[in-house]
């Protein structure tokens, strides 16, 4: 049976987690994103389900507890805010290493430095290019909704799990703080030890008894081997890009110009939509649900038959870069942007439009 | 139907929950609704504001920078949100403490005296219901009914015995609203 509750983007995830069965959560709290380990604490989550909710001593120490869980073969997941993000990147670099599932949710607000605690997009390159050291890609999701908020928990355990890599989980202060309307799933148990010997083999789960033992780690001072540990990462991350890029599309059928925006972004272009089709401009939205793999052939494909691109992002520009990629050059692509926690009102979103992409 | 309402004042008038009261009672009547609070350094400068949009529609943007109805509680939140209310659209203020009031002709202008009579009444604590009452007489976009059951989602089970008072609080609004200037 449908549960339907008002909730908080921040809480809506939390609550999911414990529902998708989650072993455990370490954090340390910062704005706009406290309201997770808040409502997990005051769920006496141990009591609940089992699982372990636990403020660490630092963000570098939890996303090493959540390496630890990960091992083990648990469902782990942190969550934190852009400087806390850039704390966690050796740790999620090490968890990527490792080829480790977790789930990683970053709030994003203001930056660079400690910034800003309004909404932002701005560590788009931190979050699909890579963030720590070393060739790696993260599964990057990005809910534009109070029900993707809560959606992506489980979804991001299932890629994580299924790929055996650290899924994150790209929101924004918006996403995180507004209030709406979800329908939350019925909760799943958390996996025995029996299942958890059987569903990941490779875990670091006690004594072998006869198997070979195993041995988690992202070291390797053999360099062959360590390429081609490189060359096996690179196949996955072609085989996550074949099968589980996502995006929505809307009001494109008819467009001649196409916004693209992910999760606060999209939300305000959607009322730019509106607005402009008031005026009788026609305009659509493309939104990639998945960061990374980046919706390139969506893109390309609208690329053939609108005349100009819009890409709207809570940031100087970023995400642009992989739609010019998409387009090659074909149409048009023109950047607009608010920085540091302001966000633009639709109106401006429209100006932009008639300004930089039919105007220009 | 779209309703798009900021309601903006001090903090601790209960601005935020207030405007969680007509968000559960609009999920309660099977509306689509969103609720944005302020959570950034003008919430650390002691005032507060929430977008609250009630719709049967799909809601796009939860943030919003012009506005159905403005409920004002305060003299900054009157500077920075008369302007924002649409051509045609409703301010509703409560006079207390305002140095200058609400100079839009292209506007409906309602006032409600609610911190005079919640102090009358020694009832502080339900001076947001009486505005809320107030909103509601005028856009009557949340029945009753389905108010009350907003009421017993949003307030812990442990304070379900004020609902009574509160429910008189909403009626008390409705009865004190005036009409300032009707576009």
């Amino acid at each position: 049976m449908k549960e339907l509750r008002l909730m908080k983007g921040n809480e809506a995830f939390a609550e999911a987690a414990i529902r998708a069965g989650a072993d455990g959560y370490f954090g340390y709290p910062i704005t706009p994103q406290s309201e997770v380990m808040e409502y997990l604490m005051a769920q006496k989550t141990e009591e609940r389900t089992g699982m372990v909710t636990l403020q660490a001593e630092s963000e570098i120490a939890a996303i090493n507890m959540v390496y630890g869980g990960a091992c083990c073969g648990k469902r782990v997941l942190t969550s934190s805010s852009s400087p806390g993000i850039s704390l966690k990147q050796e740790g999620i670099s090490y968890i990527a290493g490792a080829e480790l599932p977790c789930v990683i949710l970053n709030c994003v607000r203001g930056g660079p430095g400690l910034g800003t605690i309004q909404p932002s997009q701005s560590d788009y390159f931190q979050s699909t290019k890579g963030g720590g050291h070393g060739d790696y890609r993260l599964i990057v999701l990005a809910p534009a909704s109070v029900q993707e908020m809560a959606d992506f928990a489980s979804l991001g355990f299932d890629l994580a799990f299924k790929y055996r890599n650290p899924v994150l989980i790209l929101a924004d202060g918006a996403i995180g703080q507004v209030m709406e309307k979800v329908e939350l799933q019925p909760q799943q148990p958390r996996l025995t030890m029996d299942e958890i010997k059987k569903n990941t083999p490779w875990a670091t789960v006690g004594r072998a008894n006869g198997r070979e033992r195993n041995f988690v780690t992202s070291l390797d001072l053999d360099s062959l081997r360590m390429e081609k540990h490189n060359h096996d990462l690179q196949a996955k991350y072609r085989q996550i890009e074949e099968n589980e890029m996502r995006y929505e599309a809307l009001q494109c059928d008819d467009a001649d110009y196409i916004f693209v925006a992910y999760g606060t972004s999209s939300r305000l272009c959607q009322k730019a939509i509106q607005l402009a089709r008031e005026e009788g401009i026609k305009v659509g939205l493309l939104r990639p649900i998945t960061l990374f793999p980046f919706p390139k052939k969506p893109l390309e494909d609208l690329s053939k038959r609108v005349k100009g691109m819009l890409v709207v992002e809570l940031s100087m520009g970023q995400m642009i870069e992989d739609v010019r990629l998409s387009v090659h050059d074909k149409i048009k692509v023109e950047h607009f942007g608010r920085a540091g926690g302001m966000i633009p009102s639709p109106h401006d979103i429209v100006d932009a439009l008639k300004k930089q992409i039919i105007g220009g | 139907m779209t309703e798009e309402i900021i309601i903006a004042g001090f903090g601790g008038q209960g601005v935020l929950s207030m405007g969680k009261i007509l968000a559960y009672g609009g999920v309660m009547q099977d509306k689509e609704v969103s609720w944005m609070p302020s959570y950034g350094p003008e919430m650390r400068g002691g005032t507060a504001n929430v977008t609250v949009i009630i719709s049967d529609e799909r809601i796009n943007s939860p943030i919003l920078t012009q506005f159905d109805t403005a409920i004002i509680l305060n003299q900054q939140s009157l500077d920075k949100f008369e302007k924002a209310v649409k051509v045609g659209g409703t301010l509703i203020y409560d006079p207390n403490g305002l140095t200058r009031l609400p100079e839009r002709k292209d506007i409906n202008i309602y006032a409600i005296d609610a911190t005079e009579k919640a102090s009358e009444l020694g009832l502080a604590k339900i001076f947001n219901m009486i505005v809320l009452g107030g909103f509601l007489k005028i856009k009557p976009i949340v029945s009753d009914e389905f108010l009350r059951k907003g009421l017993e989602k949003s307030l812990p089970a442990r304070h379900h015995n004020l609902i009574p008072e509160n429910e008189k609080a909403i009626q008390l609004g409705k009865t004190l609203i005036k009409e300032i200037h009707k576009n």
